[in-house]
């Protein structure tokens, strides 16, 4: 692993962002390697959101360098193509696009910005349908799914672009309970593959399986980071023990 | 046991006549059919009452005789001695010529206005803001009655006409403009024109399949525009450019030459199209924002350009937002066409007034009217409803 951890593949150094007055990430620093699994926790407000949505530059840092994939996001518009191309990014609140099939869903971005001949983008799609445990639901609308199929739609749906990198922001958060499992076993057997990926969760049974280094944020700073063991073991940080016993007591 | 539960249910479901549902359902609508029989009963009763004690013949025979007045402006051929119907007729083409024309304009300035608005530039969006507070929030008739006023009364005469455009006049006599004398190469601009239209739309089909087939995307959008300008104009040239325009020249106390729309026309088109575009730009403006933030930022994701965002995801959705209510405005916008007789513009309610006057066949007249209209706004209504269920959202 320590290995792996040569070749960086997210790099934030020393970050910040405000929003007006209200300084939302303080001088983030924050290393990725490749195949490298972080998982990110704190209460909510905490700027972990904001700071995995700056690696794709749908939120803009205003001080510091996020190098992503050996190129640096700076405003040029073609050095942000280039980042999305290569991290794919699963949402909260799913985000398919409802007016298309979930066969569409899938090979929109392959077609039009892989540019991919539509029959090669359709195995494609099919393929990582079969993947995510739904092949039979290609021709469906995504209105017509579970949140648990369409959070796993969704999955596939980047999957599709072949990212190097994967962003979950809270992805299990707005599903109920029993569909919560569908989608981490998801995650997990991505994560087996040797996916570099970066999730904001509250699973900490997921993150226990799969995260390399556990990073803690609180009030816009990454208050702590450890292996899984030492952190849920033993957290040096007073504000880290308060969130891990409100988040295991029940 | 079942016989039990059989008389215990029917015993309960059968409460007092007056607190029964059902009934009560029943005796509502009978009540109100009968109300609106009576009405209609009492409204014909007095219309042949007052018919007969007036000795006014009914009927549609009149529409035959010679109207025997003048029409100020008019799309198709027609002289005093035309009958009654030609000239009804000279007034629905001219209700269609404005509406058809307003709301193609009304469509353009709405949308163009609706983006506006969405800017990120300040002064577009203000600007934009400031059209839609102004011209949403005064009366039609009063904004008609204020082109008018600019384009008839204010307007100098011929002499001192206003200029706006290179051989563009604005005078009391109407908006004067140049027209190309006709020429034999025209015919064949024309014609390369279709060609290049055509062409374009084989290219887009072409290009799709190519696309399916390769992944490899064709510029069509540039091609076509080049296909489309450039034949026409390749042939235009090809006849040695006969760039002969017919020219608007003051002679005496007018001008000849040209062609011009008159100042009603004008004030009529530009008040619907600068009213009904207020609301268009509001439609279009919420169609855009009622698509969830977070289709974008999906798309964004996933790499697609701001265009391909706007195109493939953005749009598609608001358009099953934005087509109900602009039906609305589009039958808004043709039937306000009829306040076109407040500043003179013969439009069809202007010459059906002038018929009933002569003939005193109002309810006649009004019929005419009210047929014309309800089959006109059925029309647009079909058609928008055929337009919205092909790009109505497919949810379950």
């Amino acid at each position: 692993m320590s290995d792996a951890r040569t070749v960086p593949m997210i790099e934030l150094q020393s970050v910040n962002k405000w929003y007006g007055e209200f300084q939302v990430l303080k001088n983030i620093d924050l290393q990725v390697g490749k195949g490298e699994k972080v998982v990110v926790c704190g209460p909510s407000g905490s700027g972990k959101s904001t700071m995995i949505r700056c690696i794709n530059r749908l939120e803009e840092h205003q001080r510091g360098r996020i190098i992503v994939a050996g190129i640096e996001l700076t405003s040029d518009l073609k050095n942000i193509e280039a980042i999305r191309r290569e991290v794919g990014m699963v949402f909260q609140q799913f985000n398919l696009f409802p007016h298309l099939t979930v066969l569409q869903n899938l090979t929109l971005a392959p077609i039009w910005v892989r540019k991919l001949p539509k029959k090669e983008a359709e195995e494609a799609a099919r393929y990582y349908l079969g993947r995510v445990r739904i092949p039979d639901q290609a021709d469906k609308y995504p209105g017509q799914l579970s949140g648990g199929q369409q959070q796993r739609v969704a999955i596939a749906r980047s999957l599709c672009m072949k990212p190097e990198i994967m962003l979950f922001d809270e992805p299990t958060s707005a599903l109920d309970p029993e569909m919560i499992k569908e989608v981490l076993d998801v995650m997990i057997e991505l994560a087996n593959e040797g996916m570099t990926m970066v999730c904001v969760t509250h699973e900490m049974g997921f993150a226990r399986t799969v995260a390399d280094m556990m990073v803690f944020m609180d009030k816009g700073e990454i208050v702590e980071r450890a292996a899984p063991k030492d952190f849920f073991a033993a957290p040096k940080n007073e504000r880290t023990k308060a969130f891990l016993s409100q988040i295991l007591a029940h | 046991m079942t016989t039990d539960e059989a008389t215990l249910t029917s015993a309960r479901a059968r409460p007092a006549l007056w607190r029964d549902a059902k009934i009560r359902g029943i005796a509502y609508q009978v009540v109100f059919v009968a109300a609106v029989a009576g009405f209609i009963a009492l409204i014909v009763h007095n219309a042949i009452a007052n018919i007969g004690r007036q000795n006014i013949a009914t009927g549609f025979g009149f529409l035959h005789r010679e109207a025997a007045f003048g029409i100020g402006e008019s799309l198709i051929e027609y002289s005093p001695a035309d009958t009654y119907a030609r000239a009804l007729l000279v007034g629905l083409t001219n209700t269609l010529h404005v509406a058809a024309l307003g709301i193609v304009l009304a469509t353009i300035l709405g949308t163009l206005m609706g983006l506006a608005r969405l800017s990120s530039n300040w002064l577009v969006a203000k600007l934009a803001r400031v059209y839609v507070e102004i011209f949403r929030n005064i009366p039609l008739a009063l904004q008609l009655f204020f082109w008018w006023g600019l384009l008839d009364k204010m307007a100098p005469g011929p002499r001192q006409a206003w200029q706006i455009l290179p051989d563009v006049f604005v005078s009391n006599r109407g908006i004067i403009y140049p027209v190309p004398l006709s020429n034999p190469a025209y015919k064949w601009v024309v014609a390369a024109l279709g060609i290049g239209v055509v062409a374009a739309i084989g290219l887009h089909r072409w290009a799709k399949r190519c696309q399916a087939a390769t992944g490899r995307q064709f510029p069509t959008g540039w091609v076509a525009l080049a296909l489309i300008i450039g034949l026409p104009a390749a042939v235009f040239l090809g006849f040695g450019a006969p760039a002969r325009l017919d020219v608007p020249v003051l002679k005496g106390f007018n001008f000849s030459g040209g062609d011009a729309v008159s100042p009603e026309f004008a004030a009529l088109l530009i008040g619907l199209v600068v009213y009904t575009g207020t609301f268009i730009c509001e439609i279009v403006r919420a169609g855009i924002l009622a698509v969830n933030w977070g289709q974008s930022e999906a798309a964004m994701a996933l790499g697609l350009r701001s265009s391909q965002r706007m195109r493939l995801v953005v749009l598609p959705q608001a358009l099953r937002v934005i087509v109900p209510p602009l039906t609305s405005q589009y039958l808004g916008l043709t039937k306000a066409s009829s306040l076109a007789v407040i500043i003179g513009f013969p439009d069809l309610v202007s010459v059906a007034n002038t018929t009933m006057n002569q003939t005193g066949q109002a309810i006649e007249g009004i019929t005419v009217i009210m047929a014309v209209y309800l089959s006109l706004s059925l029309a647009i209504s079909l058609a928008m409803n055929v337009y919205n269920r092909a790009v109505a959202l497919v949810e379950r």
